[in-house]
């Protein structure tokens, strides 16, 4: 039984690595194909990325990366597709930043009422394809795209303008955006504490402290999921939701309350960002949304999964940034990585199940043969 | 009114659509705007309108062969890519040949992680759009930047296909023969409703890209393939119920393929278009801006079928038309009252079924836009960018239970299982 174990765990963590190598390859014949030297290429990345402030840079772009994989397993967990998360974090990170613009409270209350607006908002906008899902049979897919476009050049792109900050260039940063929020609104960053272990951090690198919120959202969705009588529920519709009625759960309050969750996390994915600026600027950072659901799918919707594929996604987009002076090969090489990784990983991941189900078929027609009559 | 239930489909959405530009005619007045009848309005229509349709029947040939494509966004950017690509190296119907093999190898991917491997159809999809705009740009830093004109988000000016105005319609040339302009003729003589007809329709007879026809001609030709020929009759086997198709002898497979492929194909041809001078004339990175899914909206709100995806195609490229030229923002504060208008029509049916809560939801919607185009001048310029999608939004939240999707679409098929 132990050696079984011991297969299963290799089958599982033989995918991802195939998918990564298999995008190395790819991109490798890629960049050899264009003229590029893809040892040269990848071994400036891995130069760059091996620097405490690209660390930095990258632990602050895993941070947002994985609070959205965890709003998108929320939903994958019931068999939930909610593509909105990219609508959800842009419209909650901009109202939670204008609101928490408008109020001056306590230091820790004051982020803590942002977070509630942003989560709120979000909970809210994805929520809204939950009860169109329930009450008028509208696929959550379809709906969570249009809300996304709705959110995106719609509420975004207008509301935006409406609030924007007068002045045109905020604290030095070079970026518009809405009206700065007091100082007791933000995190301070985490360079105290990181710097107890590693030399002083410098150009100006701030440590996220969204991490800390990124870390407390995966323990939360680890408990949630694996340790409480709805984390079970959950589970039991995404595998069965005929058996799970049956078992007393109502299907229907699942699909809002799972959707309300994925987008009440997927509302805080804006704010590291709103955080280290101090406002939502007027160009946020868009596509952390597709990306957490890519980020979700590779780590097979498992808070240690999502946290390692965040990690690679956040490394592959900011040590390419490197490429563009050193002139190894065009930074978008890892876009294309990206792609590769995410498709070479289902694709994997679903050879390597079929292959468990044959085990298992084999296992449990051996075990029928040995029995007694 | 059963001889309008009897009448043949033709006649009964003909008369829809006369009775929409009636309600156009109407509500323009109170607006002091001829945008919402004009020819040029029609025109944009009409040419935002074509790659809607093409993404819409792209998503046809896929989803009535079972599998769900959402990946037609990202098949689309690399049509954009390798038209325009196309279009500045070789010509501009290389372009459009470039522009659909490589959708058709977006859509390669997709069969290959859906069909051969079993992957979930959306996951394949999200996968496809995430790595598109990658290839593409990338592409472009290694090509495009190495053209005058050309950077790593765009193109050097991309030569179009020829155009044809239509001979005594819209007073095209017949040979060297200068012929009347019929529509144009009426529509100078501001007779009400007629007048508004004939420059709706002039603005689709006039400068015609061929590529367009070449898309309108797809109409017909895939409502024939589909249902009148035994290819679309094991085509749609597949997405309905692919087991019987099976046991048909049919290689559910092989149809499951070549309905994607053909669905990248089209994604490509719509991606050409958007980057021919038809519309921009150029590859520009994130140019498609959502029209794939606006296509899938258009195929839904079609009922997967091919001239239903026409309309949808026609009605959401309108207010995109619409947009382009609305300098002053009256013409798009009419649609609002059209929306209006539109939702008190769905009240009313809903009463005459006897559905209450339809009723009264689309009762407050409409009243709700009223008071929204009698409390404004003007409305925010972003309406127009999200109009199809709450349409769609509208469609599905009234009429979802009455569409009816292929049975087995984007259910993962396996070769004798059941």
């Amino acid at each position: 039984m132990k050696f079984a174990l011991g297969r299963r765990m290799l089958l599982t963590m033989a995918a991802p690595v195939t998918a990564i190598l298999f995008a190395l390859v790819t991109s490798s014949i890629v960049l050899l194909a264009s003229g590029s030297n893809p040892v040269a290429a990848f071994g400036d990345m891995v130069g760059h990325a091996s620097k405490l402030e690209t660390m930095v840079d990258i632990f602050n772009r895993a941070t947002p990366l994985f609070i959205a994989g965890i709003a998108a397993a929320i939903g994958f967990r019931m068999n939930l597709f909610n593509i909105g998360v990219e609508g959800q974090y842009l419209l909650a990170g901009l109202v939670a930043a204008h609101v928490g613009s408008l109020f001056l409270l306590p230091p820790v209350i004051h982020f803590m009422f942002i977070m509630i607006v942003a989560m709120t908002v979000g909970g809210a906008y994805a929520g809204f394809a939950g009860v169109l899902k329930v009450t008028r049979g509208v696929n959550e897919v379809i709906s969570t795209i249009m809300l996304n476009a709705i959110a995106i050049s719609g509420l975004v792109a207008y509301l935006i303008r409406v609030w924007q900050a007068g002045d045109a260039i905020q604290g030095g940063v070079g970026r518009v955006g809405t009206t700065p929020i007091p100082e007791s609104g933000l995190l301070p960053n985490l360079n105290g504490l990181l710097e107890i272990v590693t030399r002083e951090v410098r150009q100006g690198k701030e440590l996220t402290g969204m991490l800390i919120v990124a870390i407390l959202v995966g323990v939360g969705y680890q408990v949630l999921v694996n340790r409480t009588r709805f984390g079970f529920d959950l589970r039991a519709s995404g595998i069965n939701p005929f058996a799970a009625q049956v078992g007393g759960v109502a299907p229907k309050r699942m699909v809002v309350i799972a959707m309300i969750l994925s987008g009440a996390v997927a509302g805080l994915v804006g704010l590291p960002e709103v955080n280290s600026l101090g406002f939502f600027a007027a160009n946020p950072i868009q596509g952390l949304g597709f990306t957490g659901i890519a980020v979700a799918l590779l780590g097979r919707n498992h808070t240690a999964g999502i946290f390692v594929s965040a990690l690679i996604f956040a490394f592959l987009d900011i040590s390419s940034g490197v490429l563009q002076f050193t002139g190894a090969a065009s930074r978008e090489i890892v876009v294309i990585m990206q792609g590769v990784i995410i498709l070479a990983a289902v694709v994997a991941y679903e050879v390597a199940r079929r292959a468990r189900e044959r085990e298992e078929a084999r296992a449990a027609a051996a075990a029928l043969v040995e029995a007694p009559a | 009114m059963t001889w309008f239930k009897d009448a043949p489909p033709w006649l009964r959405w003909t008369a829809y659509a006369a009775f929409g530009v009636l309600i156009l005619t109407i509500v323009q007045s109170l607006d002091d705007t001829n945008q919402l009848t004009s020819a040029s309005s029609s025109q944009s229509m009409l040419r935002w309108g074509v790659p809607i349709l093409l993404a819409g029947l792209g998503g046809l040939f896929s989803e009535r062969a079972g599998v769900v494509n959402i990946g037609l966004e990202g098949m689309m950017i690399l049509g954009t890519w390798f038209g325009a690509w196309g279009g500045v190296t070789f010509g501009p119907w290389w372009g459009i040949a470039l522009g659909v093999l490589g959708g058709v190898l977006g859509g390669l991917l997709h069969a290959i992680a859906t069909i051969t491997f079993g992957v979930d159809h959306i996951i394949s999809g999200v996968a496809i759009n995430i790595l598109a705009p990658g290839i593409a740009r990338f592409l472009a830093s290694e090509i495009f930047t190495g053209i005058p004109g050309g950077s790593i988000t765009q193109s050097p000016r991309v030569p179009g296909v020829g155009n044809i105005t239509f001979a005594f319609l819209a007073g095209g040339n017949f040979g060297a023969w200068k012929s009347p302009n019929l529509l144009g003729w009426i529509a100078e003589k501001d007779w009400f409703f007629v007048s508004d007809l004939a420059s709706l329709g002039l603005g689709m007879v006039s400068r015609v890209s061929h590529m367009t026809l070449l898309a309108l001609a797809l109409v017909p030709f895939t409502g024939w393939l589909m249902w009148r020929t035994r290819f679309g009759l094991r085509l749609r086997i597949c997405g309905e119920r692919p087991e019987a198709g099976e046991s048909q002898g049919i290689n559910v497979y092989r149809y499951k393929y070549i309905g994607v492929l053909i669905s990248g194909a089209l994604a490509g041809l719509a991606g050409a278009f958007i980057a021919s001078p038809e519309l921009s004339g150029i590859y520009l990175q994130g140019q498609t801006n959502g029209r794939g899914f606006i296509g899938m909206a258009a195929l839904i709100f079609g009922n997967w079928r091919p001239f239903g995806v026409l309309g949808g195609a026609l009605l959401f490229g309108y207010p995109f038309g619409i947009g382009l030229r609305d300098l002053s923002g009256a013409a798009s504060h009419s649609l609002v009252l059209v929306n209006a208008i539109g939702l008190a029509g769905v009240a009313i049916w809903a009463l005459t079924r006897g559905k209450r809560t339809d009723a009264v939801l689309a009762g407050v919607l409409s009243a709700g836009a009223a008071l929204w185009y009698f409390s404004t001048q003007f409305v925010p310029d972003v309406w127009k960018d999200v109009l199809p999608f709450v349409v769609v939004l509208l469609v599905l939240i009234f009429f979802a239970q009455r569409l009816r999707p292929p049975a087995a679409d984007g259910l993962r098929y396996r070769k004798g299982e059941t």
